[in-house]
């Protein structure tokens, strides 16, 4: 089993900050995801679980877990080969993967890996966990509209600007989507919900910023 | 876009029901093949600036301006002709005819201007399968699914061959799947055949398939925030 003792979501919460190497203003430069949307890499432990979820389907080398991952997984960011190594390694010293056989030559790409009986057990456990629902806040934008408000700055102006600049990500994953592969448009749709989701609370906080001024003693 | 794309054109609309003000001197324009997207909370005006566009509705003040003419200075007559010649309507719901099978619902522009049936019926043959609708010509508005009732009332609206469409919160009773089929097919039909269209919507993601947006409150434009 994956050294995890996940309980209090504050700490899960941490941990997967950390895990993630997540620091503050890490945007995502692909085309796919245009600058401005802020986005929480996959955790290392998702990354183990995805290996061994490919595993699973059928052994494989590393170079070929790493084309597997990034045709599935690795739209915003694909792994590095040193990553899939170094997550094997982990993941064979914790039992779940072991080598199911050495190709002569040289090179760690010679080594085929498998899935173990555990490393099922695990990975089935893992899938069957409902995860603890990240609010994925956008804490600046929170940030500005209060900080607005308590300095008796425009907090609408701001809201109508972001309104826009949110509608025109959607417009520029909407037009990636029309194109795109099965998965990528899973994972736009993905995106959009959670944009469309800040944009819900844009509006509903232009609604009531005459409320929240008097609240903040303005 | 160059100015002789331009299709439709409104200037300083203004438009009141009783003492409460729905239009406080609106502008916008929509050029051939482009889809505007007209955002705004409830009560912000914008199905009363759809009406006024459309010419069912006059404003108080200001022009609307379509290939030339002036819509709002037309007699009724001449707007209803227009209406049926060149624009094409989506709305939200009930606007499929229950009694009338859905081939017959989408030869209803061409019937109403004088088609013959059989000509019409045909026309209305050819759309079905642009709109993933094959084999249900025949079934009644009842015995669709929601998206499938939307995807015939773009058929309908587009089978005249209108300049520019019209549609009130196309999506608004569908689930998001059938959502984003209605508006890709209505997207994508609209630049195949140089349409304009205008799509007022509060949703996103709708908004999201247009070219351009405006966002309104209060009966203004607030977003693009100056007007070029």
């Amino acid at each position: 089993m994956l050294r995890k003792p996940l309980t209090s979501g504050t700490w899960q919460a941490t941990h997967v900050l950390r895990l993630s190497g997540l620091r503050p203003g890490d945007r995502v430069a692909s085309a796919l995801f245009p600058p401005g949307i802020p986005v929480v890499y996959s955790p290392r432990m998702t990354i183990s679980y995805a290996l061994l979820g490919l595993l699973e389907e059928a052994d494989r080398h590393g170079y070929d877990l790493k084309q597997s991952y990034d045709r599935r997984f690795g739209a915003i960011r694909p792994l590095r080969f040193g990553q899939v190594y170094r997550t094997l390694a982990q993941l064979q010293r914790d039992g779940l993967v072991a080598i199911a056989g050495v190709e002569a030559g040289a090179g760690p790409d010679r080594k085929r890996y498998s899935i173990t009986a555990e490393g099922v057990t695990d990975l089935e456990r893992w899938l069957s966990e409902p995860e603890d629902p990240q609010p994925q806040l956008q804490t600046v934008l929170f940030t500005k509209v209060v900080l607005a408000l308590q300095s008796g700055r425009p907090a609408e102006a701001f809201l109508d600007d972001q309104r826009e600049r949110h509608l025109a990500v959607m417009r520029e994953l909407t037009v990636a989507r029309r194109g795109a592969s099965q998965g990528d448009s899973m994972l736009i749709d993905y995106q959009l919900f959670h944009i469309e989701a800040d944009l819900r609370w844009i509006d509903h906080a232009s609604r009531r910023l005459g409320t929240l001024a008097a609240e903040l003693g303005r | 876009m160059s100015g002789d794309t331009r299709l439709l054109t409104g200037r300083g609309l203004r438009k009141s029901f009783g003492a409460t003000p729905a239009l406080r001197g609106m502008d916008l324009s929509v050029d051939a093949g482009e889809v505007l997207a007209v955002m705004g909370p409830s009560g912000s005006g914008k199905s009363t600036l759809l009406h006024c566009l459309a010419g069912i509705l006059t404003p108080d003040a200001g022009e609307v301006t379509f290939d030339g003419r002036r819509v709002d200075q037309l007699p009724d007559r001449e707007r209803s002709r227009l209406r049926r010649a060149e624009f094409g309507f989506v709305f939200q719901f009930g606007q499929l005819v229950p009694e009338l099978p859905v081939l017959e619902n989408v030869a209803l522009p061409l019937l109403l201007g004088g088609r013959g049936r059989r000509a019409a019926v045909a026309a209305a043959e050819e759309w079905l399968p642009r709109l993933g609708l094959d084999g249900l010509g025949r079934r009644l508005p009842g015995e669709l699914a929601g998206g499938q009732v939307q995807r015939a009332a773009i058929a309908r609206a587009l089978i005249a061959g209108p300049r520019l469409v019209f549609a009130d919160e196309p999506t608004g009773s569908l689930d998001s799947v059938a959502a984003d089929e209605v508006m890709e097919l209505l997207v994508t039909t609209a630049r195949e055949e140089r349409i304009g269209v205008v799509v007022v919507t509060h949703e996103p993601r709708v908004a999201a398939y247009a070219d351009r947006r405006v966002t309104m409150r209060d009966g203004r434009v607030v977003q693009p925030a100056a007007v070029p």
